[in-house]
């Protein structure tokens, strides 16, 4: 599939592969919801093209396409009991009532929600209506599935369930995934690829692996994950690795896209690329200000000269190891676990 | 428009594009322009009408300026009308910040379905019930005389009884108005004011009112118009000296027989009732869009 | 408690007794008046108890004459009134803000203007057109503002309504026609049903405007008035007592059945309230 627009988003061209779990994953307000509609057919590109498969979506109202959408707020029809919102998209194909109720059958048995045809929407839970949502929308057996940020109104428990259950489901059926989220975690852990927009433009479509570890742009560094950066003069590029000139001495780290020297830019480094050890290429010295248990690990907060901020990450298997409050350390990173992007 | 089409399709979109256009030009436009036509020409035999005596003019609205008797129904019927809707803000204020200030929900509960009651029940037949209870020899009159209060029977029927008639018919039109404004005031403003030492007279006239307005407003507009354009408790519970304005139109159309002084007639009223809402509304700042809820 | 605090309990007390006796002692009086054998409708005194206005009330043709007037009417306005509140309600969402407080201001004109008018326009705009007043006029000049109250109930009922339920229908393959048969008019049933009880209730109670236009078909309530001038008894009382109580009856069924509807809606407009981006 092939998308191209401009205005609201403009320029933001991808192609999602069939049978993937693709995410668009983006601050609110980047034009993620507004890519997500016009795939759908509720919004038509004032530029640019909508093809699924070979066939352009042009002039197709959203009940022509090969496409269903789980809504945000699921959308169930409250007056249907289950059955009946699960077979709408057969009833609206003129599906005798028998086959109707097959199906939902069938659905509700993938859903693991047998025998609650008859139940109205309103007697579920939470989390039985985002599945009775998505059998709704699986019934039209269609080509894509759109998903705009269904899990947001879960808590954070049954949330997490559902990004499992969602992923076993998409893996089961064989069916394109859309998934609209602003939520990182959520994209990183479901999706075959991200795509992350900002402000409607594209920065970066890759693997989850590939935005973490090679940002395309500043933007992709700092919104997934946490990351430290430090901003500087690019003095040399050299097979691969680039040198930033910093207050803090130079670092080195791989070179990103449209680095070249003399630009200034910044060097981005993971929290849990700094080891407290001092080991590697690149040393940064910092005073530590206070260190954060998080449980499996602890963040350790410090600042660099100029009251630069710097977070690394230890395993609590360290922690005895740590240096003390108000001490300064050396934190060591390899130029290999590092990334300099220019700024803009 | 695009929208509507957008949303339901062509044929629906048109169906009900026709059934509101047929419902505001038809039956409320067409209407009330055909009364305008019919105000503003004289009353002619049928072999005269389209002659050359057919013409627009005034005189039928100045008519009403010039008739004395007219003319003192006419105001009679603003100034009562008016007086109707200050009696029924009085009955009705105190109960109504009783109910939204200091009932317990069960308390509220039961007195709101307690006077929804006579609400449901016609105009006429509450009227009616007044009917018998004023009446000569009726119940009021009778007690009355059983306490010793008065000496003789009091003749209600006439101003009084159309007055204590039209409160009574009227006041949920007040009460539910006044209520709801009073209940979305926070009890702690009241308590802040009886803290810094203000009177209750003063609570009332300095936070409660300004607070209601928008309530009061709406219920005094509507208590207005009702009370203006009522036929059935002048004619039930009025006697002949205190005529109502609506029973002048009634009779040009059904015993003079003027049909165009009748239409001239209720244009005055019509625009007496616009002109109270309008101006009621706007010294209130209050919209159109809160008045119908 | 001090003494003024004292006064004032005391005089909110009194105030309440007589607020309640004013709202009540006029109908109580009007309803025992049915069981006196006075020939005027009165309590005192007190002649004897009878049921005799009941018997009288059941052979008094014309009063059935004029109870079947007023069903044909208020069957009618319904008919009329409820298709026009609807469409009306519809078109009022699908407007633009500004077109939108323009049409709403002219909709609900009507229930600005006194009765009389509206009966006394409706009467002239149709003699115009060679129609005189009766049944069918009647029925036109109610159901011209009954259609303002049932515009207002759907329209209250729409702003609960989620726009992404008709986005999903039409997403599954639903036509527009399907999705407003679907989704649409069933998310709409009980505020329908609301809006015809009250046009109804609104139909039959009407006289001022009906006053006008009726010509010479007599409905109930003009009938109730006229007897008063022409010769009042205690089976008008009858009658009075009878629609009091199907009034309250009915009442109390709308506001049952408007409380379960609205417990059984509560659950699924609240989990799926949340707002989209």
């Amino acid at each position: 599939m092939t998308f191209g627009a401009t205005r609201a988003v403009s320029d933001v061209s991808f192609t999602v592969e069939a049978g993937e779990f693709f995410s668009i994953l983006g601050p609110s307000g980047c034009g993620k919801t507004t890519i997500l509609r016009m795939i759908a057919g509720f919004l038509e590109p004032t530029e640019g093209k909508v093809l699924i498969g070979e066939r352009d979506m042009a002039g197709l109202g959203p009940n022509q396409r090969p496409t269903a959408m789980i809504f945000q707020s699921l959308a169930l029809f409250p007056l249907m009991p289950v059955w009946e919102n699960i077979a709408f998209g057969l009833e609206a194909r003129g599906a005798p009532k028998a086959e109707r109720r097959a199906k939902a059958d069938e659905l509700l048995k993938l859903i693991a929600l047998e025998g609650y045809g008859e139940r109205m929407p309103g007697e579920l839970s939470g989390g039985q209506r985002q599945r009775v949502a998505i059998a709704r929308a699986l019934a039209v057996e269609p080509q894509v599935l759109l998903l705009d940020e269904p899990l947001s109104a879960l808590d954070l428990k049954l949330r997490q369930h559902m990004r499992a259950e969602l992923r076993s489901l998409q893996k089961r059926t064989g069916v394109t995934f859309i998934y609209i989220t602003h939520d990182q975690s959520e994209a990183l852990a479901m999706s075959d690829r991200v795509a992350v927009m900002s402000d409607g433009v594209l920065q970066q479509v890759g693997a989850p692996r590939d935005l973490y570890d090679n940002p395309a742009t500043s933007f992709v560094a700092t919104f997934v994950g946490e990351t430290n950066a430090i901003p500087g003069k690019v003095s040399a590029v050299e097979n691969g690795v680039a040198t930033l000139e910093t207050a803090h001495g130079p670092l080195r780290g791989r070179v990103g896209d449209g680095l070249s020297t003399g630009k200034t830019g910044k060097l981005y480094v993971r929290p849990e690329a700094l080891r407290p050890d001092g080991n590697g290429e690149n040393a940064l010295t910092a005073t530590i200000e206070r260190i954060d248990f998080e449980g499996a690990f602890a963040l350790v907060h410090g600042a660099l000269a100029g009251d630069t901020p710097l977070v690394a990450s230890i395993s609590n298997t360290e922690l005895g190891s740590a240096p003390a409050i108000g001490s300064s350390a050396s934190f060591g990173f390899k130029s290999a676990n590092a990334v300099v992007l220019p700024d803009g | 428009m695009a929208d509507l089409y957008k949303r339901f399709g062509g044929g629906l979109g048109t169906l009900f594009l026709v059934i509101v256009a047929s419902w505001i030009a038809g039956m409320v436009l067409a209407p009330n322009v055909m009364m305008i036509d019919y105000a503003l020409r004289p009353n002619l035999p049928p072999s005269q009408i389209g002659g050359p005596d057919d013409i627009y003019s005034l005189d039928n609205i100045l008519y009403l300026a010039n008739e004395s008797v007219h003319r003192a129904i006419f105001y009679k019927t603003v100034w009562a009308s008016a007086l109707v809707a200050f009696a029924t803000f009085l009955v009705c204020y105190p109960l109504a910040f009783w109910l939204a200030q200091n009932a317990t929900p069960n308390q509220t509960a039961l007195v709101l379905l307690a006077l929804t009651i006579p609400f449901w029940i016609n105009e006429v037949l509450r009227t009616l019930a007044w009917y018998i209870l004023l009446a000569f020899r009726g119940p009021l009159n009778a007690f009355l005389l059983g306490l010793g209060i008065i000496d003789e029977p009091v003749r209600w029927y006439g101003d009084g009884g159309v007055l204590v008639g039209m409160t009574y018919a009227y006041i949920l039109f007040m009460l539910f108005p006044i209520y709801n404004s009073i209940e979305s005031l926070d009890k702690s403003q009241i308590e802040a004011a009886r803290d810094l030492g203000a009177s209750t007279w003063r609570i009332h006239w300095r936070v409660v009112i300004p607070h209601a307005k928008a309530g009061i407003a709406t219920g005094c507009v509507f208590t207005f118009m009702l009370a203006a354009g009522s036929y059935v408790a002048p004619a039930l519970l009025g006697s002949p000296g205190s005529r109502w304005f609506t029973e002048i139109i009634y009779n040009w159309f059904f015993e003079g027989g003027d049909w165009n002084r009748g239409a001239a007639y209720a244009l005055v009223l019509l625009v007496l009732c616009l002109a109270v809402v309008l101006i009621t509304l706007r010294i209130a700042r209050v919209s159109l869009a809160e008045v119908a809820k | 408690m001090s003494a003024s605090d004292r006064l004032m309990k005391a005089l909110f007390g009194f105030y309440m007794i007589a607020f309640f006796l004013y709202l009540f002692a006029p109908l109580a009086i009007m309803g025992a008046a049915t069981f006196n054998v006075s020939r005027f409708p009165t309590v005192t005194p007190w002649q004897g108890t009878t049921l005799q206005w009941f018997d009288a009330l059941w052979a008094d043709r014309a009063m059935w004459k004029s109870l079947w007037t007023s069903i044909a009417v208020a069957f009618f306005v319904v008919l009329i009134a409820l298709p026009i509140g609807t469409a009306a309600a519809l078109l009022l969402t699908s407007l633009h803000a500004r077109a939108r407080s323009f049409l709403y201001a002219v909709m609900v004109s009507p229930l600005l203007t006194p009765g009389v008018v509206i009966g006394i326009a409706t009467l002239v705009l149709w003699r115009q057109l060679g129609v005189g007043g009766g049944v069918f006029l009647i029925v036109v000049a109610q159901a011209s503002f009954i259609s303002c109250y049932v515009m207002l109930m759907i329209a209250a009922r729409l702003q609960r309504f989620d726009p992404a339920q008709e986005e999903a229908a039409l997403g599954l393959g639903a036509s527009k026609f399907m999705v407003f048969r679907r989704v649409l008019l069933p998310f709409l049933k009980p505020a329908l049903f609301a809006a015809g009880f009250l046009a109804v209730l609104q139909s039959i109670e009407n006289y001022n405007t009906t006053l006008f236009v009726r010509g010479f078909d007599t409905p109930l309530t003009v009938y109730i008035a006229t007897k008063v001038r022409t010769g009042l008894t205690p089976a008008v009382n009858a009658l009075a007592l009878i629609m009091i109580a199907v009034t309250i009856v009915g009442a109390v069924a709308y506001e049952v059945m408007r409380r379960r509807g609205a417990a059984r809606q509560g659950g699924v407009t609240g989990a799926e309230g949340a707002t989209s981006a």
